[in-house]
């Protein structure tokens, strides 16, 4: 069984009187485990088509199965639980909370999570995840206090919190160079071999897509091609 | 999610913008504080007006002997013979609500110091507990006779500052003797200036004296009984014994009824009588409890039957007691329309910054929801932020008051109490502002959509 499909999905923004069609029919599988990137030059619809893969957005017609589970006519709290034990999200511009250390900001997503987990429980998977990213030394800086890479690992672990199925990564080295890159990479590499986590990188960057075993090319709200990644499928 | 957490997130955001919290509330504070201020004052200047009250009568009943009806003509209060001053010591002893009883003699005549002489208004015998019936205790001059004068039948008498320019040209007349009827008397001491009662007259125009003397020396009518066939317990004490006389004869000069024939008979027309019976109730608010023990134990000790009517008469200051229940509540309803007006705008500086504050954490609401924050979650944030802010500002609020009401206590002398109710009402108060105030921002966040918060720039 495919973990994610979407058939023939749609996605229109009315502005005003003018409805822009954004995404214009999407139909793909992806597999469990799968480390996927989605390319595209910028308008392109990728990153509308990461926000309903990720349950922030509806489609505007088609339907999207996640797990078996028909997810494109459930409501906005539904959406907001499913987010909260299946989906993990990295962003280009970490969107790490300022006034809080590294340890509340990864902690934050367990506040909200319907499961009834202790607080101790919650620190301890808090302090293992951080470590796991490399950071267990720096728990109690403020986002302010790390850099560009240390920023963005902080977002990786408090992705991983909720112990998500999928993670859904939107240019996540966009604001990095490229050494901090790397690593960034090799530690979604990681994620996804050891921990089988399926992730989806929103790149338009080339040398990002390497790293992935599929690429998906989406042109004017169209998949363009879809194929495996040529160096990706010799490395892994 | 759990109230703890959302407590804890609201502290933490809080937390971080000490200064802006701070002024954001500051409405509310000095809300509050105002409020508890003026209500711990306002408590205290009801409290010293029911004392001024008190001080001109508010608290007195008056009970009067009842009048005579003879064949269908009224002949007024006074005209029969009713009280005594053991009605007044049961009173003291039997009515709870009543804190002082003064049995009262009145006399009108002449007082004579040299070559002067003046005719007081009042001229009353009495006994100590009606300087503080009449909040009086404090004298010019000298000292008040007491109990043991009342007693002893003292020939001694204060005098109020009326009598004293009228007789002593102003001179201290603490020491010197008047002449009452041709009795002595020895001024030990002057009253307090007082000035006109509410009815217009000169209250310092008046002598007091031990009852007794008034009665037995000076009006002198019925020291021995005016009915000498028969007696009873009341006055065989005085005149039924020779054993004061012959200590060792135990025989009484009367015949003396047993407790049943007592109980059987309509009391003999009793002496000594006195004029009136001042007591005190021991506030305001008692006065109404008392004029009902005091009926139903004079009714009693008169032996009254259920279809005989009162022969006496219980009179109450109802003028000024209805005058301090308005005051009092006028006061109240000020203090209520200051402590809204204050705390409507204190609520509405922490509606803007709240909303100032969501349009700022844009992005933070939408990372939460990302992360699976519900619109729920969202709504609650916010609006226990709004409320542990009103909350935090009540409370600060609070101890401003206390402290500030002590203060004014203390620097200006004005009177204060403390107000439980106004504590209460102010923490009600502010969490409900702050729910009222803070729901229409902490809704509005709630309502936003996720990508679009998290595009927020």
């Amino acid at each position: 069984m495919n973990f994610i499909e979407l058939h023939d999905i749609h996605k229109t923004y009315s502005l005003g009187e003018v409805d822009l069609p954004v995404l214009r029919g999407i139909s793909m599988r992806v597999g469990r485990g799968e480390l996927l990137a989605l390319m595209g030059s910028s308008g392109s619809g990728k990153s509308t088509l990461m926000n309903i893969l990720g349950c922030l957005d509806r489609p505007t017609s088609g339907r999207y199965v996640l797990e078996g589970r028909e997810i494109s006519d459930l409501t906005a709290k539904e959406r907001a639980r499913l987010r909260n034990h299946m989906i993990g999200f990295v962003f280009q511009s970490f969107n790490l909370l300022s006034r809080m250390t590294a340890f509340e900001n990864v902690l934050m997503p367990l506040m909200y999570c319907r499961d009834r987990i202790s607080e101790r429980e919650m620190e301890r998977r808090t302090a293992e995840l951080l470590a796991k990213v490399g950071l267990a030394d720096r728990m109690h800086h403020r986002p302010s206090q790390l850099s560009g890479g240390e920023q963005q690992r902080v977002a990786i672990a408090r992705s991983l919190v909720n112990r998500p199925r999928v993670l859904f990564a939107d240019e996540p080295t966009g604001n990095l160079d490229s050494r901090t890159s790397e690593e960034i990479l090799l530690l979604f590499q990681q994620l996804n071999e050891a921990d089988g986590i399926t992730l989806i990188i929103v790149t338009h960057d080339t040398g990002v897509a390497q790293h992935a075993q599929r690429v998906v090319r989406i042109k004017d709200g169209m998949i363009e091609s879809d194929a495996a990644s040529l160096k990706a499928g010799g490395a892994l | 999610m759990k109230l703890y957490f959302t407590l804890k997130m609201a502290f933490n955001a809080l937390r971080h913008n000490v200064m802006r919290a701070t002024l954001t509330t500051l409405g509310i504070i000095i809300g509050v504080a105002a409020v508890i201020t003026m209500m711990e004052i306002g408590k205290g200047a009801s409290l010293a007006i029911q004392r001024a009250m008190a001080s001109i009568g508010a608290n007195t009943v008056v009970i009067l002997p009842g009048s005579l009806n003879i064949a269908g003509v009224a002949t007024g209060s006074g005209s029969v013979i009713t009280l005594t001053p053991q009605d007044g010591e049961a009173i003291q002893k039997e009515c709870s609500c009543i804190d002082f009883v003064a049995p009262v003699v009145r006399a009108r005549v002449q007082i004579v110091y040299g070559n002067r002489n003046w005719v007081p208004t009042y001229v009353y015998g009495t006994t100590p507990t009606f300087l503080d019936i009449r909040d009086w205790t404090e004298m010019a001059e000298g000292e008040a006779f007491t109990e043991h004068d009342v007693l002893n039948f003292s020939k001694v008498c204060i005098v109020g500052q009326t009598v004293v320019s009228e007789l002593f040209e102003g001179q201290s007349p603490v020491g010197r003797h008047v002449r009452i009827k041709n009795v002595d008397f020895r001024v030990i001491g002057v009253l307090k200036r007082k000035g006109a009662n509410l009815m217009g007259l000169d209250q310092d125009d008046i002598l007091l004296a031990p009852w007794t003397t008034i009665k037995y020396r000076v009006v002198a009518t019925t020291l021995s009984g005016g009915n000498q066939s028969s007696s009873n317990a009341s006055n065989t004490a005085e005149t039924n014994q020779l054993n004061m006389i012959y200590p060792y004869l135990q025989q009484n000069l009367y015949y003396v009824q047993t407790p049943t024939e007592q109980l059987d008979a309509s009391p003999p027309i009793r002496f000594p009588n006195v004029d009136q019976i001042l007591t005190a109730a021991h506030s305001s608010d008692l006065v109404a409890y008392a004029i009902q023990d005091v009926s139903a134990l004079l009714r009693q000790r008169h032996r009254l039957r259920d279809a005989d009517p009162d022969d006496f008469y219980v009179r109450d200051m109802t003028e000024l007691t209805r005058t301090m229940a308005s005051t009092s509540e006028l006061m109240t309803k000020l203090l209520l329309c200051v402590a809204m007006i204050s705390l409507v705008v204190g609520g509405i500086g922490i509606m803007n910054i709240m909303l100032v504050s969501v349009t700022e954490r844009t992005r933070e609401i939408g990372l939460r929801m990302a992360v699976g924050a519900e619109p729920g979650d969202i709504l609650r944030q916010f609006l226990a932020e709004a409320v542990v802010l009103c909350l935090l500002g009540g409370t600060i609020g609070i101890l401003i008051g206390r402290t500030s009401s002590h203060i004014i206590s203390m620097i200006l002398h004005w009177p204060t109490a403390i107000s439980v109710e106004a504590i209460i009402a102010a923490v009600l108060v502010s969490a409900s502002v702050g729910i009222a105030f803070g729901f229409y921002p902490a809704y509005k966040a709630s309502r936003l959509h996720p990508i679009e918060a998290l595009r927020y720039e």
